[in-house]
């Protein structure tokens, strides 16, 4: 078994290419289904750390503050998504409640967190431990989180409820507007990118083809 | 596409013996000894199946895990959850007076009639044609790619990828019923409970994600079988000679 880093292999349809030479920013698609084949991550990488700070900082606010607050007939209400994860969970509805839990508030938060770990720079050329599970787990929780979804719902519900009852929205609910913005850039990153970035440093830029 | 219609069949046919040299950009990596990691997309030659990736030791394989299969299963079990997550209340209003139980398509009406018809399509779109555009989009990939079909390849890979991205919007609902719970406890006013509809409802989610996440995209491209590959190699060959006379003519 070898390796052949001048070769590139399309994700989704399985052709075999040549590895591109990309210029900044560039992106090389699949000849064939038109896939994305490889992608220059050099300006995109170095926003990433901050952008996941970012992200994580707002992540923190939008799960600390009610998310919007009602009042009806004098009388008031207001929830976190944590509050109404568990109010879900006492009417009987784990299951559901453990859905809304994953998708808005665990996966989020362990991408965010096992990015942060990555791309911290402390430990930069010493082998971290733990990167090959991370990654994969990375990879496998991916699909699975759903912030922006949660933000339409909200403002379905939002509508929803403004019929019925005065609605005030809370703090958190511009800081999960601004965390669904910050996510779309930070998930957008190819995890498969970060493979070679961390783990196949195999002397600056491995995929130069001969010419 | 150049370098491909120049000469397509040395590829196809020299494939296994001289991978890449001869036709890169047409060559399937099943067809030659080019082995990639699905998981961090490293590029092996001469690998074995089920061998370890040497970077980030993910067992390497030709196409996902019986990937037909797993993808029905799931299909299945969405198609069967789709009918109590359309007919069952997913949420529950009581307030003094009377108790409402809402399914999903009385949420969407309920948002036509009461003027908000944005959000009414918003709603209807990701609750009702999202999910059901994937149940039929997956059955068709996975029928068509059963059969090894050749039609409409290029159409059906990017089918897949709108599967793959539209998948998730149909938790909205689940969303919605969700914060509507929690903030909707006004004791002994107005209390909103969730339905078992939107377990189902969620579950169906759950399950066409699952199936769409199953499904291995290689195989619409895949001309035979893997296992058939030598003994129908010759055809697709000579379907593309009759169609270069055809052009010739």
């Amino acid at each position: 078994m070898q390796e052949r880093p001048d070769l590139i292999v399309c994700e989704e349809c399985d052709a075999v290419h040549r590895r591109p030479v990309l210029a900044h920013a560039e992106v090389a698609r699949c000849l064939r289904c038109g896939a994305e084949l490889e992608r220059d991550t050099g300006g995109h990488l170095g926003r990433l750390l901050p952008l996941t700070v970012a992200s994580l900082i707002m992540f923190v606010i939008a799960n600390s503050f009610p998310i919007v607050q009602i009042e009806l007939q004098g009388l008031t209400s207001e929830t976190t998504l944590f509050g109404a994860v568990m109010v879900l969970n006492g009417e009987g509805m784990s299951l559901v409640a453990m859905l809304v839990l994953s998708t808005t508030i665990l996966f989020p938060l362990v991408q965010m967190l096992v990015l942060l770990y990555l791309l911290l720079p402390a430990a930069q050329e010493g082998r971290r431990p733990g990167v090959k599970i991370l990654l994969r787990l990375m990879q496998v929780v991916r699909p699975w989180g759903m912030v922006e979804v949660f933000l339409l719902g909200v403002l379905v519900a939002l509508v929803k409820l403004s019929n019925m009852a005065a609605v005030v929205p809370g703090v958190a609910l511009w800081a999960f507007g601004a965390l669904t913005l910050l996510l779309t850039v930070v998930v957008s990153f190819n995890p498969r990118y970060l493979w070679r970035i961390l783990v196949s440093e195999r002397g600056g830029n491995s995929g130069e083809p001969a010419r | 596409m150049s370098r491909g219609t120049r000469d397509p069949r040395a590829g196809d046919i020299d494939g296994a013996s001289q991978p890449v040299a001869v036709a890169p950009h047409l060559d399937s990596a099943i067809a030659t000894d080019i082995f990639p990691c699905h998981h961090c997309g490293t590029v092996w030659q001469g690998a074995q199946q089920d061998e370890q990736c040497e970077v980030c030791h993910a067992p390497l394989h030709r196409r996902r895990i019986d990937s037909l299969n797993r993808t029905w299963a799931f299909l299945i079990a969405a198609c069967i959850m789709y009918i109590p997550a359309n007919l069952m209340p997913v949420m529950i209003t009581s307030t003094l007076l009377d108790e409402q139980r809402d399914t999903i398509m009385s949420g969407i009406v309920y948002f036509w009639v009461s003027g908000s018809w944005e959000l009414a399509i918003v709603v209807f779109v990701a609750s009702f044609m999202v999910p059901l555009f994937k149940l039929v989009a997956l059955i068709i990939l996975t029928v068509s790619a059963r059969r090894r079909s050749s039609w409409q390849r290029l159409q059906r890979a990017k089918l897949y990828r709108v599967v793959e991205t539209i998948g998730r919007w149909s938790m909205l609902d689940v969303f919605v019923v969700s914060l509507l719970t929690g903030l909707v406890q006004i004791e002994g006013f107005a209390r909103i409970t969730a339905g078992i509809g939107v377990a189902a409802f969620g579950s169906v989610v759950v399950f066409t994600m699952l199936a769409s996440l199953s499904f291995d995209p290689r195989l619409i491209w895949d001309e035979v079988d893997p296992q058939a590959e030598q003994s129908e190699q010759a055809e697709p060959a000579a379907d593309r000679e009759q169609q270069e006379k055809d052009i010739n003519d």
